[in-house]
């Protein structure tokens, strides 16, 4: 089988600006039916310094800048944390629907029903699914949903009469965790996960006092761990009136097979474009809800959506609630693509999902835990973590054979993260790469790794293929130029 | 399943490498404890088919389905989206991408941020604009952080009553745990934020006012930009209503320090509030301290012109504790988006758009004053104003709603209780002189 990278034909393209020409225009404008009312010219200026281009010229530039991007639907896309999974078709044609992408946020209740039913029940399929009783869809990405639920759990203190000033985090944690607790007036307490790269209650007892608020925890965790003594580790929180933050970014492991609301987590987000199939768009958007236990309920940011005789409606008036986190009620264009998702998937679908994901993960794990070094050798869930140590003797490092990779046409995975393992060369397949596909990746690692040795110049100079070499981010960020 | 590619053959293939004897033995590592006894209660799994006839059930249950006509604002807007936006930003290479965090890999997505960055910075006549937020309330909040983080001694942050009431609802929501306090400034007779009380203030770490106003009234940026250089504060200008910058003057040119914008007018659908695009500019003298991402400028190993995301010591995973803040995500595709509707517009049609939905507007207030509504304010407005309305009007609103899916205007009491049988209209340009006279005569 051939290796799926190759060079096509590649356009050059300048910016914008560059190819402007003073009286083009790439939009028709409507007929004015009605007299012109002029403004005040002390109000007004010039028109802003737009590029002017024709409607070819604009539809060239960004189908030749597209050609230069990789997507999943280009190709493998093994990003360790970070999910990219297939993105359904049909959840795009969901949430094109004119009912959906033209609804007005404030036409009223009467008026929105249908969106309202679908957040309602998506809001149910989520609960279900991380099995907590009430889930919010407002927060607007992951880590808008890690401070959501941290300003809960700030609440919720504040409402027992004392408020506490420590926040313990795992050093498996995503990287957010601390920025979002922070973020609450917490101090962050790092606590380091034991041998086996996963929690030891013993430590989170020792750190756990009556001034720490509770902890973060990502389960499974950054290195692909399922947290073991996670029931034990809350257990111990619970008993010195903390609260359990779970970071459920890499629920793609474990739909089905646990319901972290049932493990004594308290509050968990969930991203929408991870797990549930929504597009990553190069960045977002994304959407983060927040899952919490009865207790945390009346905490949850406002609006929120009730169901009575079979109509829907928005509350606000929540006495408790931490305020609001969005303009209006989220991300609901994200909302509709994953309650497409799921309904097309069901209870058996994302099960299966779940293990798939876990049986590629194990399969890459195993197939290549003799060409790189892998510091945890133990069964992974979604995701396992390599290092560069057996190819350092070369004066090769995982950022070389990242690049390396882009030459054999695959995205590479997630590096230097997480921050616990040096050098870390972290792989997430999910379940929707082939086990053909999966065997190709796994020939070029080790294609990659035995170049190492015979060349690594190769690796030093790679990429060779992409449109550009390697850039320069150290002068990028020295000397910053941010606008043309 | 469709989405999933294993054949029997290939999982046997599969757990004979890993060790294991069949799928659930995967999960060897989670105490039985801990499993799941009953599986998911969930629907049963719906074909294609299935699907688009539900969706399009739920779909058709909300106002937006069928001929509709929008003359609601109030932070969401109702314009024309040309065909090339949605069939750009569709191209998989843009929609399945990640965070360019690979730049070789990434050049399409990086420069076209790049040239967002460039044409916001152009649109509101600052230095510089990070590569999108959220939503413009999340945009404010940040803005309103880093005054506040940037000031030594005061802890309050001054809003006008008149900044968006979700936007303000945000802020405070953010500032709650801290030890920063919000304080509003109150609006005049005028429909405008009351300058004088902002100079009673004192303990600013910076002032936020809103340009047109949640009540569509255009404030006198300049002489809040006085206050502000008094009290040695900085001057936060926001707006909801992008296109109002093809007209009016920007924040740019009455010295705002900072300012916090929503971009859905930029060529996003409405999408019952979101996605949107939350913008995010500065003065450069601030550039270390925004949130979010940067593209930057750069150049490979062969001196060829590229594009990297920059400035990341100031991100949550290089410092983690010390970040400034704690966004990883932005709305990237929908920066994208507003791209090639700014590139496509262009500085002559985006003129003329922004001309129209003044045009409009301007029209629906006069029919209405014609047909009865009372005029509130006498000063300027861009696409959005606010009328009282004849008794009775509140009942005409819904039937219009229900016979000709008419949605005029935006209750404002919920907001301001002194505001009873007050409304907030909109026209932009996709509204009819055809409709604006059917609606004057129902109400008549």
């Amino acid at each position: 089988m051939t290796n799926p990278g190759t060079t096509g034909l590649i356009f050059n393209e300048p910016e914008l600006w560059e190819k402007s020409r003073e009286g083009r225009c790439g939009i028709s404008m409507p007929r004015s039916d009605v007299p012109r009312a002029d403004l005040d010219p002390a109000l007004t200026d010039d028109a802003p310094e737009l590029p002017q281009l024709s409607e070819l010229d604009v539809v060239r530039h960004f189908t030749r800048l597209s050609q230069w991007n990789f997507g999943v639907d280009s190709g493998m896309y093994p990003l360790g944390s970070c999910t990219m999974k297939y993105n359904p078709k049909t959840n795009e044609v969901q949430a094109a629907r004119k009912g959906f992408a033209a609804a007005h946020p404030l036409a009223g209740d009467e008026f929105s029903q249908g969106a309202l039913k679908l957040m309602y029940e998506l809001e149910q399929l989520l609960g279900e699914i991380t099995g907590f009783p009430a889930v919010t869809l407002q927060p607007a990405a992951g880590a808008h949903g890690e401070l959501t639920g941290m300003l809960i759990i700030h609440a919720w203190h504040a409402k027992q009469g004392k408020q506490r000033s420590k926040i313990l985090i795992p050093d498996t944690a995503h990287g957010t965790n601390p920025a979002s607790a922070t973020l609450c007036g917490y101090k962050a307490v790092n606590i380091k996960s034991g041998p086996k790269g996963i929690l030891d209650p013993q430590v989170v007892a020792e750190a756990m006092d009556e001034e720490t608020a509770g902890i973060m925890i990502t389960n499974p965790n950054t290195l692909g761990l399922f947290e073991e003594n996670i029931q034990e580790v809350c257990d111990i929180v619970h008993a010195k009136g903390g609260l359990v933050y779970g970071d459920g970014a890499n629920m793609n492991a474990v739909m089905g097979i646990i319901q972290p609301g049932k493990l004594g987590i308290d509050v968990l987000h969930l991203n929408l474009h991870k797990t549930f199939s929504t597009p990553h768009g190069g960045g977002g958007p994304g959407s983060g809800p927040v899952a919490v236990v009865e207790e945390l309920i009346p905490f949850l940011p406002v609006p929120r959506i009730q169901k009575e005789n079979g109509t829907y409606s928005f509350i606000t008036d929540c006495p408790d609630t931490i305020g609001r986190m969005h303009t209006f009620y989220g991300h609901f264009g994200v909302m509709v693509r994953a309650y497409a998702y799921i309904l097309t998937m069901g209870a058996d679908g994302l099960k299966r999902a779940s293990q798939l994901a876990v049986l590629n993960a194990n399969y890459i794990k195993e197939s290549l835990k003799t060409t790189l070094d892998l510091p945890y050798d133990r069964p992974c869930m979604h995701e396992c973590v390599f290092t560069d140590k057996s190819v350092q003797e070369y004066h090769v490092s995982t950022m070389d054979m990242a690049k390396r990779l882009l030459d054999y046409g695959f995205h590479p995975p997630t590096v230097y993260f997480p921050l616990v393992v040096d050098a870390a060369f972290m792989v997430e397949p999910t379940e929707t790469e082939s086990k053909d596909d999966i065997d190709q990746f796994i020939g070029a690692v080790k294609a990659i790794v035995k170049e190492a040795a015979s060349n690594p110049d190769k690796l030093h100079s790679a990429p060779n293929l992409p449109k550009v070499t390697r850039l320069d981010e150290v002068g990028a960020a020295r000397k910053p130029c941010l606008k043309g | 399943m469709r989405y999933l590619p294993h054949t029997r053959q290939d999982i046997e293939q599969m757990l004979a490498v890993t060790g294991h004897a069949d799928l659930n033995q995967l999960f060897e590592t989670i105490p039985d404890s801990a499993k799941t006894k009953t599986g998911l209660n969930l629907p049963d799994a719906l074909s294609e088919w299935d699907l688009n006839v539900e969706m399009e059930a739920l779909a058709s249950q909300n106002a937006a389905c069928g001929s509709y006509t929008c003359l609601m604002g109030a932070g969401s807007y109702d314009h024309h989206i040309p065909a090339i936006v949605p069939y750009l930003i569709s191209r998989s290479e843009f929609m399945t991408a990640y965070t360019p965090y690979q730049p070789e890999v990434s050049q399409g997505t990086l420069q076209g941020i790049y040239e967002f960055q460039t044409m916001i910075t152009a649109l509101l006549g600052m230095d510089i604009a990070t590569a999108s937020h959220y939503d413009g309330g999340t945009a404010l909040a940040e803005c309103a952080l880093i005054a506040l983080n940037k000031s030594k001694k005061a802890n309050k942050i001054a809003v006008s009553s008149l900044i968006h009431p979700a936007h303000r609802q945000i802020t405070k929501t953010y500032l709650n745990p801290s030890e920063f306090e919000m304080v509003e400034i109150p609006a005049d007779k005028n429909g405008l934020t009351d300058v004088a009380a902002l100079k009673a203030m004192d303990g600013i770490a910076g002032v936020a006012v809103q340009s047109p106003n949640f009540l569509g009234n255009i404030e006198d940026l300049g002489s809040f930009k006085a206050v502000a250089d008094e009290k040695e504060c900085l001057l936060i200008a926001s707006f909801t209503e992008a296109l109002a910058h093809g007209l009016l003057k920007s924040p740019g040119c009455f010295g705002a320090d900072l300012v916090a914008g929503e971009g859905q007018s930029l060529g996003m659908t409405k999408s019952f509030g979101g996605p949107g695009l939350g913008l995010l500019a500065g003065t450069k003298k601030l550039m270390r301290t925004l949130p979010g991402r940067f593209v930057g400028k750069t150049t490979d190993s062969n001196g060829q012109r590229g594009y990297v995301l920059t400035l990341a010591t100031r991100e949550q995973h290089i410092r983690r504790e010390k970040a400034s803040s704690n966004i990883c995500s932005n709305n990237g595709l929908n920066a994208m988006t507003a791209a090639v509707y700014m590139a496509a517009a262009g500085k002559k049609g985006i003129r003329e758009i922004a001309q129209l939905n003044h045009d409009k507007a301007v029209y629906l207030k006069n029919v209405l004053v014609d047909a009865g509504f009372s005029s509130i304010y006498n000063g300027a407005f861009f696409n959005e104003f606010v009328l009282k309305a004849p008794a009775g009007f509140a009942a005409k609103r819904r039937e219009l709603a229900k016979k000709h899916n008419l949605y005029a205007g935006v209750p404002l009491e919920s907001y301001y209780p002194d505001m009873p049988d007050h409304y907030l209209f909109c026209a932009t340009e996709t509204v009819t002189r055809q409709a604006m006279d059917l609606l004057a005569k129902e109400v008549q």
